[in-house]
Formats: C-alpha cells, structure tokens, sequence
C-alpha cells in the first residue's frame, strides 16, 4: 500500500491540519508521501519531512500560484497515475475539498468525508466519521483504489518524528478548462480587538440574531457575564459582525469554559471550532436544531424575550 | 442564459433522521423537503435571470420520483422548470455516482452557469460541484457569498481558512453559494399555485445517457461497512420558553459558578 497526503501551505508554513494528516498517514501505511503543490514551495519541504513523510513530492509550477483547486486536481492527479498511489489524503478545508471532489470525478475514485479517524485493517482501510449532525457513528470502506478521503479539521495534532524525507520534483500538466477561474485579490483578515480564543466565556450569535443592530443584546450579556461576543460564517458574511469573532472551520477553534449560542443551528462546520467548550448553553427557537444535541443547557425560544431577561437577572445577582 | 440549479430532496432537520441499519443508508420514509441551503442557489439564479431581463432557471436533482412534491417548492419561487432523474438502479450512489449522473443531465441541457448550494445538509459533503465541474471541464468556484454576473463574466468573493478571496470567470462555470449569499424570496401564493403547472420530466438514466453501471450502487466506489451510536456526551437540559427560560439559564449558570 503507498499513500499521498496533501500538504497544504498558507504563505511559508503548512497548514497544522494537513501536518496531523501526514502523521496518522505515516502511522496507518509506512510508505506515505506528501505532495505540495504550488509556485515557490520547494522550501517547505523539509517540514514536512519531520512530520513523518518518507517522501515528499513537490510539484511547482508558475501556474500553481493562486491557492486554487482545479489546477492541483491536475497536478495531484497526474502524480497519482505516475506513482500508482492506493490512496490519497486530505485535511478538510475549502481549497482541499474542492481539490479531492475534482479529484474523484477524474481518477473515478470514491471519497469519503468528514472522516475523525483510519485504520488499517490488513491492507483495507477503513474511515470513522460521524453523520447526521454527529447522531450516529459509521466505519466506511472503498471498493476501489485509489481511495480518497477528507479528515475533518483539527483530528490530528501534528507530532514531529524526526528525520526529514528525501524530495522529489515533479511536473504538472495544467489544462486550459483548470484555468479559467482566476484569483484577482486576496485579503488575509487581520484580527484586531480582543480575541474570542482568550475570553472564558463567550456569547455567540448566528443568524437568528437577526440583524446587526441586534448584536448590542448579545453584548450586553457578554458584559454582564465578563465574556466576549464571537459569531458564525452565515453572521460574517452577511457582514453583520468582523471576521475575527467567526467560530468554526474557517473561523477560530475555541474552548471557553461556557459557550452560550444564541440563534446559532449548530452545523458541523461551526462545531469543529466550540465541541471542546467546557459547558455549552443554548437558545434556538427551533427545538430541532442540531446545537440542541451537543448542548448541556436549551432554551427553545426567542432569544430576542430570553437574552435581554438573562442580562437583567445576571446584572441583578451580582448586584 | 440557461442557468441549471442543482437541487436535492433531504430528510427534514433535526433529530428526526436517522439511518435505516438494514440498508445502511439515509431513512427516506419520514418527512422531506428541500435541502434548505438549495434555497439560496435558486435566489442566485432568480436574481441573474431577472437581472438579465431573459433566460431560464431549470432545476436539476436526481433522487426518488416523490422528490418532485419538493422540488415544487423551487418553482414556486419562480424557477422555470425541473428535471428530475429517477431511476431503481441509481438507488444508493455515491459521489463519483451521484456527479456523473448530475453531469449528463447538465450537458444535455447546454447550460451555460451552473449553481449549487454550499452542501446538502444529509451529507454534508460539500464536494458536489467540484466533482461535477471536473466532469463538464468547467471552471468553478465554491462557497460564493458575493456573487455579480454581468455579461458573461462572474466575479465572486469567498471565505477561506485564511480570509477572503475574490475569484474570477467567464461562462461557462459552475458556482456553490453559501447560505450568506442571499435571503432566499417566499414563494407567493400566485407561485404555488402556478408551481405544479410547471413542466417537470422525470427521466431514467439511460434518458439522460448513463449506464446502468455507472450508477447507483455498480457505480459508487464508498461503502458503509458498519453504524454505531455516538459516544454520549451526557444529558442535555432542555426546556421550552413560558417566560421563565433566562430565570432558568441563570439558575443552571449558578449551579455551574459562571455567575
Ligand atoms: C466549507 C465550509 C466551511 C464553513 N465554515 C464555517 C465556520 O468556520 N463557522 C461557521 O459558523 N460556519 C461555517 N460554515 C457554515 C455552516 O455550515 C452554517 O451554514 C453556519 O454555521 C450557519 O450559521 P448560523 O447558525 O448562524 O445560521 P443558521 O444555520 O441559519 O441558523 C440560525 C438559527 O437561528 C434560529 N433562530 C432564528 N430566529 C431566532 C430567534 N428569534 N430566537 C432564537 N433562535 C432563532 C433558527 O432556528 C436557526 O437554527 C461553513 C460551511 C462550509 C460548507
Ligand atoms: N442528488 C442530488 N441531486 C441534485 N443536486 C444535488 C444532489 N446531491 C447534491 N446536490 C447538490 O450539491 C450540493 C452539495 O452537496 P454535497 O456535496 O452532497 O454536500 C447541494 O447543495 C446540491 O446543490
């Protein structure tokens, strides 16, 4: 069995998340490589090589500049075809999922996402992931090589083990179709203002809120309680509240000692950044809302009747 | 321009679905409707087409023929007409299925943009349109939440792990919208009527030019091999709202020393 790992880099370093993918790879199937893609990358190899590829197979191309997906399901999928690769692995995130989708249309290959954990179970693998709005646990299987698989952020730390691999160049036939969409600005959010990842209680609210003008009840909770305000993507992109406050895959991972979701669903996305706060509180209006299921406390009502009541009673009790 | 929508029929939310553990796959027999983050995929394309002055809106999906009851929902809201390919021996495809299905449909229709939402909320997948898009040789682009088409031309911005892209392409292209792209319109009671007069073919697979092999179970290359239940996280206190829900968050709170 051999395997790729896809090593996914932001500027100079990569991603922790594809790093902790690399290790379990290497711990699953000793022959397991990583693959960077991109224009410049041939320095960051030797970071890789401590993570535990043997190998680490570097494809760089002018044209792999933008972090854009079609152009690697080229390279990547050529690489496969040429090493005869059983299978290849990635750590979730926008770019990686549209890389691995491309990826099973071209080789025929089948994937497997949201996966927690692999095995080696003699020579076939076999992914965990939980479905459902995580309600049931499934093992799943491939039928063919080569398998495919997206690990749900942050399943694995990274742990350095020692020796750096060898590196190996390799080339990439970009098709016309690959490039037709075009990176033209890319704004890296600086985050300014106190940190949701510091505050040990934090007040969170999704689109439920409503509005922006809204958000003044969640942070006069937050206030009262000693927390910070944090938010969703749906929040964030409609604009309501800063990108430094989003929760969740592509947001920040936190653990406060107390999460109050206010008007938040609870979609796998937003749970990856809040499963490891220490008590969860939550206000939904609908009692079938995923957050329900991964909540100590619920409310199933207008958070706009409970949060200003909750404000009122926490600033009288402590007086 | 023709714009295609992909839209899929889900188990409604909540704790109501579940998997069936004979069949290991998704329960089908309890309430349905439409994968709600399809909503703001139809809204998209709406607003394109009315932006343009002409055009049409079709609705593609592929799953059982009462899929149709929900898919109307779709029409009402003003999209044009739906093709829905149902078929026994497309019965428990997986993506490399479900995308080369999804795509003859698409090719034979000559669509110039196609859009789906940013997941379907059963799967959660959110790999659809890449797989697709790789099969009609298109350009993509995912998880749009600013989106303008003008003359041929889509300038979309997204966010990533690390910030906010903006990406362009000319048509031909397919695009996944997040569910901040839009706030998708209510159907008018005129739309719902109109809705069930609208043309909807359900076709087979070999209508839409697909093996019987390439779907379907013979077509998929995933496999559930076993379903247990989650490790219990412990009891979850959920109480309804009668005006004493925050006295009761605050006595939890108490109980817990945040206050
Ligand atoms: C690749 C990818 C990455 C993503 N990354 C992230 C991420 O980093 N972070 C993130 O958060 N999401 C992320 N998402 C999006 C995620 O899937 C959800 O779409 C998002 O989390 C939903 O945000 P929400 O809960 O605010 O909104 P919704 O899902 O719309 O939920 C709003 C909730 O508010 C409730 N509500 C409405 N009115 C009231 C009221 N008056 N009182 C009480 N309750 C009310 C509703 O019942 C509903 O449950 C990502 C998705 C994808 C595909
Ligand atoms: N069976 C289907 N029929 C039509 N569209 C689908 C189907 N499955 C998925 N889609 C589309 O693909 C998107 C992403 O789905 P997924 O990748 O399964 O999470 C959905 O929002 C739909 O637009």
């Amino acid at each position: 069995m051999s395997t790729l790992v896809f090593l996914e880099h932001n500027g100079s370093t990569i991603t922790k998340g594809s790093l902790g993918v690399l290790g379990k790879a290497a711990s699953v199937d000793p022959d397991t490589a990583g693959v960077l893609v991109g224009s410049g990358v041939a320095g960051l190899a030797d970071q890789a090589g401590k993570y535990g590829a043997a190998k680490v197979f570097v494809i760089d191309d002018a044209s792999l500049e933008a972090p854009l997906p079609q152009p690697r399901v080229d390279a990547i999928a050529g690489l496969v075809q040429a090493q005869g690769f059983d299978n290849v692995l990635f750590a979730a995130s926008v770019l990686a999922s549209d890389i691995a989708g491309g990826l099973s249309s071209r080789l025929g290959a089948g994937l497997n996402w949201d996966l927690g954990d692999i095995t080696n179970d003699g020579g076939e693998l076999v992914g965990r992931r939980s479905a459902l709005g995580d309600t049931v646990l499934v093992d799943v299987g491939w039928t063919a090589t080569p398998r495919l698989a997206l690990f749900r952020a942050g399943s694995f730390d990274p742990s350095e083990s020692g020796a750096a691999g060898a590196v190996e160049n390799a080339s990439a036939d970009v098709q016309d179709f690959s490039q037709g969409a075009k990176l033209t600005a890319q704004d890296q959010e600086e985050s300014s203002g106190p940190s949701i990842e510091e505050a040990d209680i934090l007040v969170t609210g999704g689109r439920g809120v409503g509005s922006p003008e809204a958000f003044s009840e969640l942070e006069d909770l937050a206030k009262a309680l000693g927390g910070a305000v944090a938010s969703t993507r749906a929040v964030v992109d409609s604009g309501w509240y800063p990108y430094a406050t989003q929760i969740g895959q592509t947001g920040k991972v936190v653990s406060p000692k107390l999460y109050i979701g206010a008007g938040v669903s609870g979609a796998i996305q937003h749970k990856v950044g809040m499963q490891s706060s220490q008590t969860i509180v939550s206000i939904n209006k609908d009692g079938n809302a995923p957050i329900f299921e991964f909540s100590d406390f619920g409310v199933v009502g207008d958070l706009h009747e409970v949060v200003p009541k909750l404000t009122e009673l926490v600033k009288e009790r402590k007086g | 321009m023709k714009i295609a929508v992909c839209v899929k029929e889900v188990p409604d939310s909540g704790p109501a679905r579940k998997i069936d553990p004979g069949s290991k796959r998704i329960d089908r027999s309890g309430e349905r409707t439409l994968n709600p983050f399809d909503l703001n995929a139809v809204e998209a394309a709406l607003k394109i087409r009315e932006a343009a002055g002409d055009g049409e809106v079709v609705l593609i999906s592929m799953g059982q023929p009462k899929a149709l009851e929900s898919i109307r929902k779709a029409l009402a809201m003003g999209a044009d007409r739906a093709v829905l390919v149902s078929d026994d021996a497309a019965a428990g495809s997986d993506l490399v299925a479900t995308s080369a299905v999804l795509a003859k449909a698409i090719e034979k229709e000559g669509a110039e943009l196609v859009i789906f939402g940013q997941q379907a909320s059963d799967g959660d997948g959110a790999v659809m349109w890449a797989a697709v898009a790789d099969r009609l040789k298109m350009p993509v682009i995912s998880q749009i939440s600013e989106l303008e088409v003008s003359g041929g031309n889509v300038k979309a911005k997204r966010q990533t792990e690390f910030g906010y892209d903006t990406i362009e392409a000319a048509v031909p292209a397919v695009l996944s919208v997040s569910d901040a792209v839009n706030e998708p319109r209510f159907a008018s009671l005129k739309g719902i009527m109109g809705a069930k007069k609208k043309p909807q073919d359900v076709v087979s697979l070999a209508d839409v030019g697909v093996d019987a092999g390439e779907a379907g179970e013979a077509g998929s290359k995933t496999t559930v091999l076993n379903l247990a239940p989650p490790p219990s996280r412990g009891e979850t206190v959920k109480v309804e709202d009668d005006g004493s829900g925050a006295q009761k968050v605050l006595e939890f709170l108490m109980e817990r020393k945040y206050v």
